[in-house]
């Protein structure tokens, strides 16, 4: 088991705490099938490959991006473990979130889980500072609304944990001028606007995912980009699948992880989307 | 914020996303801090290819670096040339931005940076 980021520097009251979704989300990550994926996709077979640097180079290190990592204790998991998922430590990470907290959270949650792992390795040297030779490098977190600052085709893995849960109604989403924070802190009620954001999904508790899928393919890389989804049961996940393979023959959209055995009206899976490249040649 | 992260985001509206003045954005009033990492010369290879490099280019140079080559260097062009790895490594990999803006060529719209977290939540009138 890899261990799980330490979160305990974050605010909770205004920072959505790591549950049984985000743990969905890290098993799956790591897991034997979905390693196996990334790794060939990445061309991260490269754990031998640490003893032949020539081997490097070859193959275009992956970007992976976080839409919405609250803590970050997803995108510190990935980033730290970045040699187990991907076979190499030559990844770049990221992460947007509309809330600032979550951002300077994110920021420290990835530093904290690097730290841990490099100092965890003996053949780490003891001066190195924040990089190590087993973590991706973070290139920061971003106040934003899903992948709007992105550029098109730039992501190779987006991962996200949505507002998933069906309300009546979408928390008003949040403009550039919310949260400008003026030194004063937080009262309970933007406290509570803050944590609205981060499970409200109104309708279905679809909204801002369908939003999301949208945008998968222009943000998507063209051949090898991917993402995976979280949903529970009440989002229609069938629905949902059936929506991504009717963008075009390359695509799939398959659950490659769930938390069935503890069904209760909160089941989740984690949807795995990418496209496959044609087989013939035109 | 990385400086290499500007290598990957673009304005967010919508309407600027496919236009070419919204890529690079323009870093302002820009405050940098640099971290002491170790040389990883593997990593820098393998990222080389991911480099858009006339954006990279314009970026190095409105950040107050020295100019870089008009060809991006290539594998064994980096291997053999130490110097040219280190500048890389240090303007990619150990130069943060901490404060300032990014300004987007196209609307003009400037996005704030402050404490390395840059905004880019838009105004309302731009949602």
């Amino acid at each position: 088991m890899l261990p799980t980021p330490d979160t305990s520097h974050v605010a909770f009251e205004r920072v959505y705490e790591p549950a049984e979704d985000s743990y969905l989300l890290l098993d799956t990550l790591s897991s034997e099938s979905e390693t196996a994926f990334l790794r060939s996709r990445f061309g991260g077979n490269r754990a031998d490959a640490t003893t032949t640097p020539t081997a490097a180079g070859t193959v275009p290190a992956p970007f992976v991006v976080e839409i919405g990592p609250g803590s970050g204790v997803v995108i510190g998991f990935v980033n730290a473990h970045a040699s187990h998922i991907f076979g190499s430590s030559e990844v770049l990470t990221a992460a947007i979130d509309v809330n600032r907290y979550a951002c300077a959270a994110t920021r420290e949650t990835v530093r904290k889980a690097a730290a841990d792992v490099a100092s965890s390795s003996p053949s780490t040297s003891p001066t190195a500072t924040t990089s190590s030779s087993k973590s991706g490098t973070f290139l920061g977190a971003m106040q934003g609304d899903l992948t709007a600052p992105l550029r098109d085709g730039s992501v190779d893995v987006l991962i996200f944990n949505p507002p998933y849960v069906p309300t009546e109604e979408l928390p008003r989403q949040p403009t550039a001028t919310d949260m400008v924070t003026s030194g004063a802190a937080p009262t309970f009620q933007d406290d509570s606007y803050l944590l609205s954001l981060s499970y409200a999904g109104g309708a279905d508790g679809m909204e801002i995912t369908d939003l999301l899928i949208g945008r998968l393919g222009e943000v998507l890389a063209p051949r090898r980009g991917c993402a995976y989804v979280l949903l529970c049961a009440q989002n229609k996940p069938e629905a949902v699948k059936q929506r991504v393979r009717g963008f075009g023959p390359e695509w799939r959209a398959e659950t490659v992880g769930s938390s069935g055995k503890q069904a209760g009206w909160e089941k989740l899976q984690i949807v795995r989307i990418w496209r496959e490249e044609e087989q013939e040649s035109s | 914020m990385k400086v290499l992260s500007l290598n990957f985001l673009t304005c967010a509206v919508k309407a600027c996303k496919s236009t070419s003045g919204a890529y690079p954005l323009h870093p302002k009033d820009a405050e940098l801090v640099e971290d002491d990492l170790e040389v990883n010369s593997d990593l820098l290879l393998n990222i080389m290819p991911r480099i858009d490099w006339p954006a990279l280019s314009t970026t190095a140079t409105e950040l107050g670096f020295p100019s870089l080559p008009a060809q991006p260097p290539t594998k064994e062009e980096l291997e053999a040339d130490e110097k040219m790895l280190r500048d890389l490594h240090h303007l990619l990999m150990e130069t943060q931005m901490m404060e300032g803006k990014l300004v987007c060529g196209n609307c003009g719209h400037e996005y704030a940076v402050r404490e390395g977290i840059a905004n880019f939540l838009l105004p309302a009138h731009l949602v």
